[in-house]
């Protein structure tokens, strides 16, 4: 376990000395603060299109911290020929792989962490209301999603030869999930066979990730989801982040790693 | 001596830029058949404006029901934008589990997933009204020419955020931009009515909208008879309350030829009939 964690370390090292977090966390603070400055009809109590920009862009910053920092892991350490004095010390390809899961992680929760401390206090701001509960669950929710997509990236990075690639397909299948995956039992209703079989298959197969996405209960103030719900889906996230780590390790524990 | 050559070459440059960009600056906006006053999002988005400004004024429909909407995927997402609650104030309705657009869950994932999102079909009350605003105010930059973004904005912010002003200025701003929209002229009436209690004025504007109306309206194969009926309703109640009782009977009359339920007209004519002078007997002018 201290092998995986001291790997991890590293990871999130990298991650506070690289500027891919600042420049996202400044931006984010600099859209949200500049359209917080906008009057609308002198009403200085209008929060909750704050929220939702500031909640989104927290989203598309998350997800882009996750699946950059994840993606160049483990094709960073081949390049770098880092990965053989790190293989040749008494570490497996598992510990190696649960390592670098675990690492980006912590990682990308820690930023999550800041940019939701940042959220807060401007909706605290605005509302003079902190329902500290809600935004705790907000925040669970999308570090658990966070998880099975950086798992997603981890297996990515065994399986395609370049970051870069790895980057594009994780990014287009993350935003297909979102956007699409709980449509797909209605756009299978509407296909002829095999299509509609194509399609139920793949809506029970994929992570549905959009569960996570509960911003419109935090904007909109609807109650607090039930814990037990919250417990369900995160385990419903770790079988996937466990069968995404299981396949980047079955991938990587016969590759070989000479170029 | 190379470094200060580097230098004045560097604040030559800078003079020219400079320089040109004063006399472009005059220039452009012929170029390219832009007015000076058009915003900076009308230069960013272009002709694009429009579609995001539907976007937008669709957003504030979302936050009228506190995000319980469907989604573009729905098939009922379609008619909810083009009949939206936010423009029908008069509807309120309490909380209620919904059947309608998402219907019963066909499976696990689609039950467990209702979980995390809203799943009643609410509106927005008192002063939360305010959060649609923002959406109508950038709908309305992005295309001055949406006048609903105008009516809606304005009818909430005077009936039940008490922003009368800004309700005028905005009204003021959508016919600035839409000098010939019966409909904003009809809201501006509304305001000086029921907000300013000054019915002369009213009058004047519901007049002024009538007028137009009737210059663009009738040779239209669907022409906007819900306006007509507003706006002639209005002036009959107006007409009735300053105990002009021909001309409230008039308006009455004019209504009842388009509105959805004439005999409820019929009634109130029947009403004023009755409290009208006979014909003969002394009455003061």
């Amino acid at each position: 376990m201290n092998k995986i964690f001291a790997i991890a370390g590293v990871v999130i090292k990298e991650l506070y000395r690289r500027k891919d977090f600042y420049v996202l966390f400044v931006l984010t603070a600099l859209i949200t603060l500049l359209l917080g400055s906008v009057n609308f009809f002198n009403d200085d109590r209008i929060a909750r299109y704050l929220k939702e920009i500031c909640l989104l862009l927290i989203w598309i910053s998350a997800l882009v911290i996750a699946i950059t920092t994840t993606a160049r892991q483990i094709p960073a350490e081949r390049e770098n020929r880092t990965i053989f004095p790190l293989l040749a010390k008494p570490v497996t390809r598992l510990e190696v792989i649960i390592g670098k899961f675990l690492g980006c992680w912590l990682a990308v929760g820690l930023a999550l962490v800041v940019f939701y401390l940042f959220f807060g206090v401007i909706s605290g701001s605005r509302e003079h209301a902190w329902p500290v509960l809600k935004y705790f669950q907000a925040l669970w929710l999308q570090w658990t999603m966070l998880a099975v997509v950086i798992a997603l990236v981890v297996f990515g990075s065994v399986l395609f030869t370049s970051p870069a690639e790895n980057v594009t397909i994780c990014f287009f299948a993350v935003l297909g999930i979102l956007l699409l995956g709980g449509h797909l039992n209605t756009a299978a209703l509407g296909q002829k066979e095999p299509l509609r079989a194509m399609f139920y298959t793949l809506y029970y197969l994929i992570p549905h990730l959009e569960w996570f996405d509960v911003r419109d209960i935090v904007i909109y103030d609807w109650p607090l989801i039930p814990w037990l719900d919250c417990l369900l889906a995160t385990a419903y996230a770790a079988v996937y982040v466990v069968l995404f780590v299981f396949a980047a390790w079955v991938v990587f524990r016969r590759k070989v790693l000479t170029t | 001596m190379k470094a200060s050559r580097g230098i004045l070459i560097l604040l030559l440059l800078l003079a020219v830029a400079f320089s040109l960009a004063t006399v472009l600056q005059l220039r452009t906006p012929r170029w390219t058949r832009r007015s000076a006053s058009d915003s900076v999002l009308a230069l960013v988005f272009g002709e694009s404006r429009q579609l995001f400004a539907n976007h937008f004024f669709v957003k504030a429909d979302i936050s009228f029901h506190s995000g319980y909407y469907p989604s573009m995927f729905d098939q009922a997402r379609q008619a909810e934008e083009n009949d939206n609650d936010v423009s029908h104030p008069g509807e309120e309705e309490a909380p209620k589990p919904e059947s309608g657009f998402l219907g019963p869950p066909t499976d696990w994932i689609d039950r467990f997933g209702r979980h995390f999102r809203p799943v009643l079909h609410v509106h927005l009350q008192g002063g939360n009204i305010r959060e649609i605003l923002p959406w109508l105010r950038i709908s309305a930059e992005l295309d001055p020419h949406r006048v609903e973004a105008y009516t809606v904005a304005s009818y909430w912010m005077r009936k039940h955020l008490g922003k009368v002003d800004e309700a005028q200025q905005f009204l003021r701003e959508g016919l600035r931009a839409n000098p010939d929209s019966y409909e904003l002229l009809f809201e501006l009436g509304s305001l000086y009515y029921d907000n300013r209690h000054d019915a002369g004025r009213a009058r004047n504007v519901w007049l002024a909208a009538l007028r137009l109306w009737q210059k663009q309206e009738p040779g239209k194969s669907q022409p906007d008879n819900l306006a007509l009926d507003q706006i002639a309703v209005h002036l009959a109640h107006l007409e009735e309350q300053e105990g002009n009782l021909d001309r409230a009977v008039e308006y009455f009359e004019m209504a009842k030829r388009v509105s959805p339920d004439p005999p409820q007209l019929q009634r109130q004519i029947d009403e004023i009939k009755q409290r009208q002078p006979r014909a003969g007997s002394l009455s003061p002018r």
